[in-house]
């Protein structure tokens, strides 16, 4: 009895002792794990409680925001929604009624020099000496920016590679086109290689192609910096954002990965066009179709759960049964109807007419 | 970075059309005015010989030129600060240097030193031209120095005076109107005070000019020049870190 006990003792020390090894390990790499984590997103630029109010009228209330590298974050939002005096507030150009910034780990408001080295700020308008040619004025940016003299040139050289701009370089920037210039804008803006970039409604004014361009840029920008933009096209989220934050009357009302929101307007359905259409009874009873309705006499709208799509049982009916198909358009709610459900909903809420 | 700004700002004010316009012209009424000046001398020269004291050439020529420049000054230094960081709100261009990692102190250093330098390049061929009169004869160099050095020192209290009201407005033809009523309202009310020992005196940037205009310098005078200056340049850094667009 007693050797047992003795040798289920030992048994016990030696379970014990494993336990710690293991319980060490885990640890180990949790720690070390998380340390990576951290190290591959890094908070860049983080906003807390910030509020603005221009007499009166509170403009901003109460937002936070965080952003880290290699994250593109598109804000959304109408017109005078606020977000440019957002953008202004984080990039230093108007000190916020409340609330803190902090740039890198810097804080804005106390050590403003210091965190706007790692800001590039493109705002609304562009900000172009008018009179200085493209090379002249973005020397003088770089060098505003704090960048050694000698690193200048290749600055500048590369900065105009980059956005397009070694054609015009010479140029006196009042007589470039309004795509050129807000190319100048986006040049100064990130010359000097910040953490943070933040962009005032980058393609507005601009043509198609250059629009392309412009976000191909930005989205290489977002691989290295972070990058906040403002918008209030769609499409430009779709396309370029990984995140959006939609803002609405100074609040930010809605969060979301870019994907996550396009998730958020599929709805699994589809408009059908048959020219010798079946009663709707019939269409009703294919398998996995929730609710068909007639639109006209040879227009259906069909709609399905996510899991099972009946448009290929369809087809195989519409060709035996001679229903003479002639169009099948998968329904899609567009992002613009989402981002209106998103702030119709708020305004529903909060009871304030839009 | 205040050698930058101040470097951009003299590129902007070369770089228009309406600076060589003013430039030209200026030149004109200098070289009129200083023709004038020497013309009249030599036409009272027999007097002055008469006289046991004679003012020099300098005293008759030098004098009254830098008199009318100080004067001239007056209506032209809004028309330069105006711009200086009215334009900048109105065009929208503040925002690069708000954002860039420079302070307000900075800023305003900048482009009031940017604006001393194209306002005393301005005013250089004054002293030129006088001193194209060494050629012919004898000229009190003691006197030229202080009416040079009290230009400079008025200069920078104007641009300070003017550099407050840019920063008030995003209209620069305000910022101009406010600052030329200012500097006239001082310039008036030096002249209206009847009485010598009148405080209002004391209150005029040409008043203070006066002494170093004849020759005369005063610490009190130079002091006042430095106060108002450093004063209104505070007030216009803590104006631009309001940054009430």
């Amino acid at each position: 009895m007693s050797r047992e006990g003795a040798l289920s003792a030992d048994a016990r020390t030696l379970f014990d002792t494993s336990l710690h090894i293991r319980l060490y390990f885990t640890l180990f790499f949790i720690i070390h794990s998380g340390a990576l984590i951290l190290a591959n997103s890094e908070v860049t630029l983080s906003a807390r409680n910030l509020t603005r109010r221009f007499g009166n009228q509170e403009v901003i209330h109460d937002l936070s925001l965080e952003l880290r590298r290699g994250e593109v974050l598109g804000l959304l939002g109408h017109n005078g929604a606020g977000k440019s005096t957002t953008l202004k507030m984080l990039t230093g150009c108007l000190p916020p009624s409340g609330g803190g910034i902090t740039v890198c780990g810097v804080d804005l408001l106390k050590n403003s020099c210091q965190a706007k080295q790692h800001i590039g700020y493109l705002p609304e308008t562009p900000p172009l000496y008018r009179e200085l040619s493209v090379h002249d004025f973005l020397t003088f940016a770089a060098k505003l920016r704090g960048m050694a003299a000698k690193e200048v040139p290749a600055a500048v050289t590369e900065t105009q590679q980059r956005c397009g701009l070694e054609s015009v370089s010479r140029k006196l920037i009042a007589t470039l086109s309004k795509g050129y210039q807000q190319r100048v804008g986006i040049a100064q803006a990130i010359i000097h290689r910040p953490a943070v970039i933040v962009l005032d409604e980058p393609t507005v004014g601009l043509d198609p192609a250059q629009i392309r361009d412009i976000r191909a840029l930005i989205r290489e920008l977002g691989n290295s910096s972070s990058v906040i933009l403002s918008t209030h096209l769609l499409s430009e989220v779709e396309n370029v954002c990984d995140r959006v934050e939609i803002m609405q009357r100074g609040k930010l009302i809605y969060s979301d990965s870019s994907a996550g929101m396009k998730h958020y307007k599929d709805v699994s359905g589809f408009t059908l066009t048959l020219r010798n259409p079946p009663p709707l009874a019939e269409l009703a009873s294919i398998a996995g179709v929730q609710h068909v309705e007639a639109i006209s006499a040879t227009q259906f709208r069909i709609l399905h759960t996510a899991e099972t799509n009946p448009s290929s049982a369809l087809l195989t009916l519409a060709t035996q049964n001679n229903w003479q198909l002639e169009q099948l358009t998968p329904l899609h709610t567009s992002l613009e109807e989402v981002f209106m459900k998103i702030t119709d909903a708020e305004s529903a809420l909060t009871g304030v007419a839009r | 970075m205040i050698r930058l700004l101040a470097m951009r700002e003299l590129r902007s004010l070369f770089s228009q059309p309406s600076t060589w316009f003013i430039l030209a012209l200026l030149q004109f009424v200098f070289a009129w005015f200083f023709l004038g000046r020497t013309e009249t001398f030599l036409e009272i020269q027999p007097q002055l010989t008469q006289l046991a004291n004679p003012p020099g050439v300098t005293a008759v020529v030098a004098v009254p030129l830098f008199n009318t420049l100080a004067l001239l000054l007056m209506m032209l230094t809004p028309l330069f600060t105006m711009r200086l960081i009215a334009e900048e709100r109105r065009n929208q261009t503040f925002a690069l240097l708000l954002s860039a990692p420079i302070s307000s102190a900075h800023i305003v250093l900048g482009k009031c030193l940017g604006l001393l330098i194209f306002l005393l390049l301005m005013m250089a061929t004054v002293p030129l031209m006088l001193w194209s009169l060494a050629i012919g004869t004898h000229l009190d160099q003691g006197l030229i120095f202080s009416n040079l050095l009290g230009l400079a020192l008025l200069t920078t209290s104007y641009i300070a005076i003017g550099a407050y009201f840019s920063a008030l407005t995003a209209q620069p033809i305000i910022a101009a109107i406010s600052a030329l009523i200012t500097l006239v309202g001082l310039w008036l009310a030096d002249m209206l005070a009847t009485s010598a020992t009148s405080p209002w005196h004391m209150l005029s940037p040409l008043y203070h000019f006066q002494n170093f205009n004849s020759g005369l310098l005063d610490n009190r005078d130079a002091a006042f020049f430095v106060l108002l200056s450093a004063t209104l340049l505070i007030l216009t850094v803590r104006k631009v870190q309001q940054r009430v667009d």
